[in-house]
Parts: structure tokens; sequence; C-alpha cells
């Protein structure tokens, strides 16, 4: 079994513990719930989109150390990105998460994680990765209801 | 209680897979309340006859078949005593609980509920008696009322006569599979019949740990899951007065529920064939009988005794240990529980608990569930439950009170 230090990274439980980019925000600002029936975790994601950028990002909900420190390192890594590098983004994240697959054809564009890869040990523990992906997944329906 | 001595490490030692160690640990299995482990008895059962007789069952000519058939229907008898049916044809093999209480909802509820009529239910139910009622309210406009809880978690009955006043259906749990509270099972259905509702009894978590007796009960319907009481997963049983079963319409159509069948139309079986259209799990429903088998021989009054034992060890050994750091929903007398501990510990959250507790192979659940309007009340959005069952002894709850240390060392509070 992979050692807990593996999934209970220094960074993550100080996301945890001090989650960043916490709160609500006003329309004209969009919002989208996400939730993961498995452990009833619950996260709520507002976007203000302007000119293809989000410019804020606010989270709110709660849940486990893991779906909250994803969230709010989420929050600091896309806040005032554009779009196109916010999808780009979330397929590298996912891809990270063993759920996404580079295409064989795919542009080799370099996207940072930073923090974000201090979750890379969620991998090994393959019952947690939905806990990392929620809000993320929250994010895109998000910016789609921004879309519409 | 009239009891006998039981030799409990001879019980757990029926369970082969309490043996299995994993990094070099013992298996300390505290989710039973989900699903139970199985005994070596149950395993042969089903592995014999499959090696040695499987058949068809009702259908078929050849002796093999007519063992088969045997098998099942004996099956159904040992069912029937166990819960003291008054007949066979009042045992009625489903899918799961969850199969059994749609079924009600579907063909009693639809033949006898109209726009405008009440169904009771409890703010302690598992979703499983909470969603086939949503559904007759979509459809049929039905109205739902909620009898209310304590403050330690028992059923808050001072209105009851006004919730149940008009109503058609009191149905509710004999058992919290979150706070483990045991309710009040005769009298509410008592006070149903003197409202003029049927009682319907979700007795899954119930069943499993106690002496059950659905005539002393007075009931109307009940229902419960073989995989929670030593059985395999995929049978569970309705049991349901003779006269109303035998006035409802069909659930599932199909080979099997029918009497005959034309070009213009069917009828349908005897009972209790009329509610298992198609090919039942027969492996499953032998595993049950062996299930049944089993617990009988223990004695489910001796098994009701060791877990209120467990229970009051549990719950003292832990309270002792973490003090106010640890909160325990549901009511503290053993006499009105079962073995079922839900908590919330230090701020650490559920899903973390259990992960750490499984490094030290304590299997505990972590969630809501699947009782999410419980756990608005409880003021979660999950929490950390470990259950406790015939195979569990003092050494598992302090196996569990010792790895809660873990979470304390990594969330360092």
């Amino acid at each position: 079994m992979p050692g807990l230090e593996d999934l209970y990274r220094e960074i993550i439980l100080d996301h945890y513990r001090t989650p960043r980019n916490r709160g609500e925000l006003a329309p004209p600002a969009v919002m989208a719930e996400g939730h993961n029936p498995l452990c009833g975790d619950e996260i709520t994601i507002y976007a203000q989109v302007e000119n293809g950028v989000l410019v804020d990002v606010k989270v709110s909900g709660q849940g486990c150390s893991i779906s909250q420190s994803s969230a709010s390192m989420m929050s600091q890594a896309v806040k005032g990105k554009s779009l196109a590098e916010i999808q780009a983004l979330v397929h590298r994240f996912k891809v990270m998460m063993s759920i996404e697959e580079d295409a064989d054809d795919a542009p080799a564009v370099e996207v940072k994680l930073g923090d974000l890869e201090a979750l890379q040990g969620v991998v090994k523990f393959p019952v947690r990765i939905k806990c990392a992906v929620l809000s993320w997944n929250t994010l895109l329906q998000a910016l789609e209801n921004a879309a519409q | 209680m009239n009891t006998t001595r039981v030799d409990w490490a001879a019980v757990k030692a029926d369970f082969p897979v309490l043996e299995r160690m994993i990094d070099g640990q013992r298996l300390v299995y505290l989710d039973s309340a989900n699903t139970s482990q199985k005994p070596n008895a149950v395993i042969d059962a089903m592995t014999d006859f499959m090696r040695n007789g499987y058949a068809p069952i009702n259908r078929s000519a050849y002796r093999m078949a007519g063992e088969a058939t045997d098998l099942f229907e004996g099956a159904r008898s040992k069912m029937q005593r166990f819960i003291n049916a008054r007949s066979v044809n009042e045992v009625v093999f489903t899918k799961n609980a969850t199969e059994s209480i749609n079924l009600i909802a579907q063909s009693w509820g639809r033949a006898n509920l109209q726009a405008g009529d009440v169904v009771v239910l409890t703010h302690m139910e598992h979703h499983a008696n909470i969603v086939p009622w949503h559904m007759l309210v979509a459809e049929r406009g039905i109205e739902l009322r909620w009898i209310p809880l304590t403050e330690d978690g028992q059923l808050d009955l001072s209105n009851l006569s006004s919730l149940l006043d008009g109503a058609k259906i009191l149905s509710f749990t004999a058992m919290s599979n979150v706070l483990g509270t045991i309710t009040p099972v005769k009298q509410l259905c008592a006070a149903a019949h003197a409202a003029g509702a049927i009682a319907i009894v979700d007795a899954c978590q119930y069943v499993p740990h106690n002496v059950t007796d659905v005539q002393a009960w007075d009931a109307d319907f009940a229902m419960f899951s073989g995989h929670k009481m030593v059985g395999p997963s995929g049978v569970g049983v309705l049991w349901g007065r003779e006269e109303l079963l035998d006035a409802m319409p069909p659930f599932l159509g199909g080979g099997n529920m029918i009497g005959d069948v034309r070009l213009d139309g069917f009828t349908t079986a005897e009972l209790p064939s009329k509610f298992e259209a198609g090919t039942p799990p027969i492996v499953e429903v032998i595993g049950l009988g062996a299930a049944v088998d089993y617990l009988s021989n223990i004695g489910m009054a001796n098994i009701r005794q060791h877990e209120m034992q467990l229970t009051e060890y549990a719950l003292s050994t832990l309270s002792a240990r973490y003090g106010d750091e640890i909160v325990i929903h549901g009511p503290r007398n053993v006499e009105v529980r079962g073995a079922v501990l839900s908590f919330a510990f230090r701020d650490i959250h559920p899903h973390d608990i259990s992960q750490i507790l499984d490094e030290k192979n304590v299997c505990v659940r972590a969630g809501h569930h699947c009782a999410k309007p419980l756990m608005k009340l409880l003021g979660a959005n999950a929490t950390a439950r470990a259950s406790f069952y015939l195979y569990n002894d003092q050494t598992d709850a302090d196996a569990l009170a010792d790895a809660l240390d873990g979470a304390s060392d990594i969330f360092g509070v």
C-alpha cells in the first residue's frame, strides 16, 4: 500500500486548513454546483468571465482534505487565465489524475501545474481521484454556464 | 433475555475473509451495516449447489431440477420461520430491500394512492424508503409527511396522531443505518392501523441483528436484504400480509409469475410466484437459506446480546479515550440502539478518517450513508460510521480507537 505521506503532502494540508479564494461572487458572475454522491462532498464554483478571461473565481462548499485543497489550488491556478489556457490546464490535471490521455497528435503545449503537482499522489488511491477532480468538473460546468 | 453461551472466537473463525492479512496486519471489518461478511456455511452451500446440483427451479421434470426446487423452496420455509410469517406465501424473494420497497410503492401504491393521499415517513429513513415515494409524489401527487427526531436521535412521536391523520401509509425503519436507533415498531404499527393506514417496516438493519417476529409487530409489509445478514448479495425479501399481496397487481411481468398467457392477455400465478418474475437468484436464495440456518444455530437473542455488550464497550472506550473530541450520533442507551456508531472526530473529514483507518486495515464507511436528509439534520454532509456484527469483538473496537490516533498525527489536531 502506498504511504499516506504520498497523499497528505504538507502543501495539500496547508490549502485544506487555509483555503484560498473562499467565498461567493454576485451576478453577473455565474455559478455551478458539484456533488460527489459517493462521499457527500459539495462544492460551488463562482466564475466571473470577461472577454474570454476568468477574471475572478470563488469557491464554497464542504468536503474532505483532497477535494477542498484541490479546489483551493485550482482557484489560484486558473484566476486571470484565458478560457483556452484553463481548458489546457484542466486537461493536464486530468492526465495527471489518469482519467484523460493525451491524443497522439496533441500539440506540445507546455502547461505548468505548479503546486497542483502535490496532488499527484492521489492517483495511488483510486477512490480519492473523484475527490480531487470534483472542483475541476464543477469549474468546467461554471464556464459552460458563462458561455450561455 | 434468555441466552446461552456462544463461543464467539469460533464464530469469528467461521468467516474466512477475517483471516486475511494486508501489509502484515489483520483485517478489522467494521462496515457490516453496509454489507456483512460470509461464513463458510454460506459459501459452501452456494458452491456445493453450483458444483453438484445446479438446475432451474419450478419448470423442468428431471430429478436434478426437482432437487433444486426443493432447495429453493426449503430456503423460503426457513425464512418464513425465521421472521415468524404465517405462511410461505407471504415470503417473496426480490433482488434486495430496495426492490421490495419499490415493489410496494409501484404495486400497492399505484393501486391505492390518489392525488392528495398522505404517506408518512421519518427523518431517519434510508434513500430506499424516500425516493420510491418521491417518485409517486411526481406521478400521483401524493403528499409526504415526516416524523421528526428528538435531540438524541430517536423518533419524536409527540405529534404522531396528527401526522397520521388521514394517512394511507406509514413507512419507517426499524433501525436507523446511521444513528443505530431502534424504533418502537409495535407502537408505530398500532398507531398506523388506528389511523386507518398500513404499516411498512424497513427492517434491513434490524433483521440481521435481532429476533424478528412480523406477527408480533402486527405490520403489513416488511423488507430486508440477504447480504447484510451473512447471506449473499443479489437477494432480498419482501414479507407482506397474504390478503394484501393477494389483492395487489403484479410488479414485474414475465415468466414464472403467470397463470396463463394468451394473445389477448394474461392471468397471474398464485403467491408468492406472482411477484417473482423471471429466473430468480437461485444460488443466492439457497445461500440465504444457509445464512438463516447459521444465524439460527447461534441464536438471534445471543447475537443481540453480544452486540449490545460490544456497543456499550465501544461507546465507553471511545468516549473515555477522546472525550469531547469525538461526537457519536444517536442514543447512548444500548437498549434502543444497535451496533452502529456514526461519529465526528476532531475536525477531520470522515473521508480522510476512513483513509487513515484503512492504513491500519480498519474498514469503516465514510459518507452520507444514503440518508442525505438525516445528514442535513445532523449538520454534516458526511460522517464516519463503524458498525459491528457477530464476528466482531472488543479487540476490533480497540483497533478502531487506536487507529484514530493516526488521524491526529497527520492532521496535527
